[in-house]
């Protein structure tokens, strides 16, 4: 039995409860001669906050993706909020939101007018309120009405998090949420996410190369390669399987191919 | 938003918000309405011209005066309809917005509908001032064709939203790699369509292609009608039975290369 099949057995008996706010259940992605999601299974609870870690390729955007609805798994089930995906997704769309750098937001419209589309999208009520709400929280006051194709990078993503906060989703899926940021921005967004999941007992699944950001944000570690699970744990306790004092040197031991067994014969 | 969402309810507030996200892009890119306007004025000023000259020269055309420039308002509305519908649609590809419209309670239908509207406001905007240019430079009032304009114009942008619902799916699966076809798709049935001349010129088996096209039973009217002063409603029928048929199938179509799209993720690189 491989460490994928273990963490597989081990979720989907100890994990699948009602209360889950994402059930992935023998999740299998082909693209033509390519397997990019190789069987994976995991849950996870409500109101936690889930890093999913992996070099380039290793799965997570398309698992990501195949949540969303937006990429169709070759076999498999998934389970968002309780309904089926992509099948019961207009009984749960306005209930999640994300965020990823494979979008943007139309350049010319101003950020106060996006706001109000996505708010009507998602049927916000009363949206001025909410667009007044998120500019505070977001400290986006100042450039309301300017384009969005005119704002910093930073400011793009404050605008593209209150987009994806504009109906105070239930779920929140995060790819690569601090990406381009600088330190201090980054710092500022986490902290925002920790905020509003402490509010509103969010679930919040992000993937991220940033290890730092899932050491302080997440309560719970996926790390994927080629498609499978090498391992799922609280981050302290990945750290000590594999004898590491950071998740970045977990990370370099996953790439690198050493398997937490390994890990600790290179240490000693 | 997936196929299956099709059957629930339909949400007009979901349609507005969409409708607005274009019309706020529209109001804030004056090269965006100049183009609107500018094409159809010099085919409407090209043609008017011509079709002077051949009636100062041809005792038919001197009778059958406003067959050209008629012709081609009627051929503006299908091209320029179906060109607002998928101009509307690729503002999302050229964006990278698609994700988060399909992220989105947003569903296809409403997106479709929300499509179709942009289009005749699109059209609106282009085709009213040709119109206008058409009375006073070259004393051509379209309105004066009455209520058979009203069957024209449903049946041009029918077939316009077929179209244009067509070639959103095949960019919607390609890429922006398939954006060509959104412009050129509409010229390849022109010939077919008999714009400027009667279907009876063509040989007979094109005519029986020909025949298959709704624009060709519309082109085919407006000349019964400026020529014969007849308005043939069996033509009008016949095009409309046609446009049904091919607006279910291009929705089909949406929906199947939408669903395609989503096996090969190219959702996620809406790029080339």
């Amino acid at each position: 039995m491989t460490e994928n099949d273990k963490a597989s057995s081990r979720l989907t008996v100890a994990d699948r409860t009602p209360s889950a706010a994402i059930e992935v259940d023998h999740l299998v992605k082909d693209y033509k001669q390519t397997r990019a999601v190789d069987g994976i299974s995991f849950s996870i609870a409500r109101g936690s906050i889930t890093g999913l870690l992996g070099g380039n390729g290793a799965g997570k955007t398309t698992t990501i993706a195949m949540i969303m609805g937006l990429v169709l798994p070759t076999s498999g089930r998934v389970r968002v909020l309780g309904h089926r995906m992509p099948e019961e997704s207009a009984d749960v769309l306005g209930r999640m939101n994300f965020e990823s750098p494979y979008v943007d937001m139309p350049m010319r419209l101003t950020v106060r007018q996006n706001l109000t589309i996505f708010g009507k999208l998602y049927a916000v009520k009363d949206l001025t309120a909410r667009i007044a709400q998120l500019a505070g929280d977001l400290d986006l006051n100042e450039f309301l009405d300017r384009a969005n194709g005119k704002l910093s990078a930073g400011q793009k993503t404050r605008v593209a998090l209150a987009k994806a906060l504009i109906n105070q989703p239930e779920l929140l899926l995060l790819d690569e949420p601090t990406a381009s940021l600088d330190p201090d921005t980054a710092d500022w967004v986490r902290a925002h996410l920790e905020a509003y999941r402490k509010a509103h007992n969010a679930t919040i699944l992000l993937a991220s190369h940033n290890m730092l950001e899932v050491e302080r944000l997440c309560d719970r570690v996926i790390i994927m390669k080629r498609g499978r699970i090498e391992d799922d744990d609280t981050p302290d306790a990945i750290m000590a399987r594999y004898n590491r004092a950071t998740l970045e040197e977990v990370f370099l031991d996953v790439a690198r191919g050493r398997s937490n067994g390994a890990a600790r014969e290179v240490v000693r | 938003m997936t196929e299956l969402s099709l059957h629930r309810g339909i949400s007009a507030h979901r349609i507005n918000a969409m409708i607005l996200r274009y019309w706020y892009l529209l109001m804030s890119s004056w090269p965006r309405l100049l183009e609107l306007l500018y094409w159809p004025a010099l085919q409407v000023i090209t043609w008017g011209f011509i079709q002077l000259y051949i009636a100062q020269n041809a005792n038919f055309f001197a009778r059958a005066g406003g067959t050209l420039i008629g012709a081609v308002i009627l051929w503006d509305i299908l091209f320029r309809g179906q060109l607002g519908f998928s101009i509307s649609f690729l503002e999302e590809m050229w964006a990278r917005n698609i994700g988060n419209l399909m992220m989105s309670p947003l569903k296809p239908i409403e997106f479709l509908l929300a499509l179709m509207v942009m289009s005749l406001i699109r059209l609106a905007i282009g085709v009213i001032p040709m119109t206008l240019l058409a009375l006073f430079l070259f004393h051509f009032n379209f309105y004066s064709l009455g209520l058979p304009l009203i069957a024209f114009f449903c049946n041009l942008i029918f077939t316009s939203w077929a179209v244009g619902i067509f070639v959103s799916g095949l960019v919607l699966r390609n890429g922006l790699g398939a954006e060509s076809i959104v412009w050129t798709l509409m010229f390849a049935i022109m010939p077919l369509a008999c714009i400027y001349y009667p279907v009876s010129v063509l040989p007979g088996w094109l005519q029986i292609v020909a025949w298959t096209l709704p624009p060709t039973y519309v082109f085919e009217g407006m000349r019964a009608l400026l020529i014969d002063h007849s308005f043939r409603a069996d033509l009008m029928l016949d095009a409309l039975v046609i446009n049904a048929g091919l607006l279910a199938a291009s929705f089909w179509a949406f929906l199947a290369l939408l669903r395609s799209a989503k096996k090969n993720g190219s959702l996620l690189s809406s790029g080339e």
